[in-house]
């Protein structure tokens, strides 16, 4: 007798399928597997993990040196004054009429870790310029700026130009006597410029003197106008950066042909 | 038109494409453009005029200068506040035209390299900025250093007995009168043109 198909089982009796990382039992192995549990989860949904293997593991020429890493300390030195600038900020008030200076003492003697969370800031601004600085050199004594990464350059110049008056806006801050002049001063070098120079200082006072809105107009501009500018910026500059690929050193171009002839040998 | 329905000059498509970014662009702008006036307000809202009165013409003799604090910006406290040199008007040293505003002369102790507090040196009879070497003489006209131009002046009056100074005004090295400039800007020759008057202020 010809053996009859099973007939079909209802639905709730079929077994499911097993959904993606199930062990049987309901539960990861390991924590270690949790974690990657967790990890998948997230990049089922965001399909991230290319973008970071793109950003993270790319191919780098021969004989780049430690002037390579320059970019990257200026990146992390203005993530650290962004950190310990929003930190800041829960303490400052920005009053022109003594209580922008009474609040800067406050931090310094009498917050806990004030004076250490200020002076990263502080410091952390010289050093900043100074890498800034550096890589710009190294990018041009490499000749790194040139075809095809000219963008990079350019917008690497406005991160420059934005990281020096992010220097001048934050230097009124404090409001001490050092402060005052150094503002008083730098906004008539900067009205020095012909034909715009006079309206921008008075931009930058709000008025033909200085006044009581010069100071939380300076802090607006420094605190939320350039830093959100430089985070875009340093974004597009990154996305260049791996788009682009790095630039062999200069003197590597004299080992070319060696390099070739070892290749077809 | 391929796309068009006849008498149509613009296709639905195209229609549709050009009203969504319009409405886009009108949004924007409509928050921008007013958060940008404000922003910008202050280079064109006009300085009221204020007179505050620094004492009787007794106080300011026209051999030597009496400094008189006067209030730039009543809501700062001290950093508010900057000194005028004033004397009364000597015919004999001052050969720009007396009129109402220079019966005395009340000269502002900002240098007109950058805007350092200048002092006044009685012995010297000069005005001497601490920051980078610039010299005046006794009319405020620079003698030496990098000032570009005479020291800016008060205009001065006599009401109740009592001199006030008024607003501020900058001079060429004829003392000519300028609305007021900033430090650093020169006003003879092109550097009159290089930096114009501005909307925030103005000569009385």
């Amino acid at each position: 007798m010809p053996k009859l198909p099973a007939p079909p089982l209802p639905k709730v009796l079929t077994p499911k399928p097993k959904r993606p990382g199930d062990n049987g039992n309901g539960s990861p192995a390991t924590p270690a597997e949790a974690g990657i549990t967790v990890v998948d989860w997230i990049d089922e949904r965001m399909s991230i993990s290319p973008g970071v293997r793109w950003l993270l593991f790319r191919k780098v020429p021969r004989g780049i040196n430690w002037a390579y890493t320059l970019g990257s300390a200026t990146m992390f030195a203005f993530l650290a004054q962004a950190v310990t600038g929003v930190f800041l900020a829960m303490y400052y008030r920005p009053d022109a009429n003594g209580g922008a200076y009474a609040s800067i003492r406050n931090i310094n003697d009498n917050i806990f870790l004030g004076q250490f969370v200020h002076g990263m800031h502080k410091w952390g601004a010289s050093v900043m310029i100074i890498l800034i600085f550096l890589h710009m050199g190294r990018v041009f004594f490499f000749g790194a700026y040139k075809y095809p990464r000219e963008l990079t350059w350019v917008i690497g110049v406005v991160l420059l130009i934005l990281t020096l008056a992010e220097g001048f806006t934050g230097y009124l801050l404090p409001f001490d006597d050092r402060a005052y002049w150094a503002t008083i001063v730098g906004v008539n070098i900067n009205g020095t410029g012909p034909f715009i120079g006079p309206f921008l200082s008075d931009f930058l006072r709000a008025g033909p003197e200085f006044g009581a809105t010069t100071l939380s107009r300076f802090y607006a501009i420094h605190m939320l106008l350039i830093p959100g500018a430089i985070a875009a910026l340093i974004g597009a500059h990154l996305f260049l950066v791996t788009k682009l690929g790095i630039s062999a050193p200069p003197w590597l171009k004299a080992e070319e042909p060696d390099v070739l002839q070892r290749a077809e040998a | 038109m391929p796309g068009a329905f006849e008498g149509e000059t613009v296709t639905r498509r195209n229609f549709m494409n050009l009203t969504a970014q319009g409405a886009g662009i009108i949004a924007v702008a409509s928050f921008t453009l007013p958060a940008l006036g404000f922003a910008f307000a202050p280079v064109f809202t006009r300085e009221p005029v204020v007179w505050q009165p620094i004492g009787p013409p007794s106080m300011f003799p026209g051999n030597t200068y009496t400094t008189a604090v006067i209030t730039i910006d009543p809501d700062i406290g001290q950093a508010g506040k900057t000194i005028a040199y004033v004397r009364k008007r000597d015919p004999g040293i001052d050969t720009e035209p007396e009129d109402q505003y220079n019966h005395f002369v009340a000269l502002s102790s900002r240098c007109m390299h950058l805007g350092c507090p200048v002092r006044y040196v009685d012995a010297a009879e000069r005005f001497i900025c601490p920051c980078h070497g610039g010299v005046y003489n006794f009319r405020g006209i620079p003698v030496g250093g990098p000032p570009v131009r005479p020291l800016d002046r008060f205009y001065t009056r006599v009401e109740d007995g009592l001199i006030q100074i008024g607003p501020r005004y900058s001079v060429n090295f004829e003392l000519h009168r300028f609305s007021p400039r900033d430090p650093g800007e020169p006003l003879n020759g092109i550097g009159q043109f290089l930096y114009p008057a501005r909307f925030s202020t103005a000569k009385l």
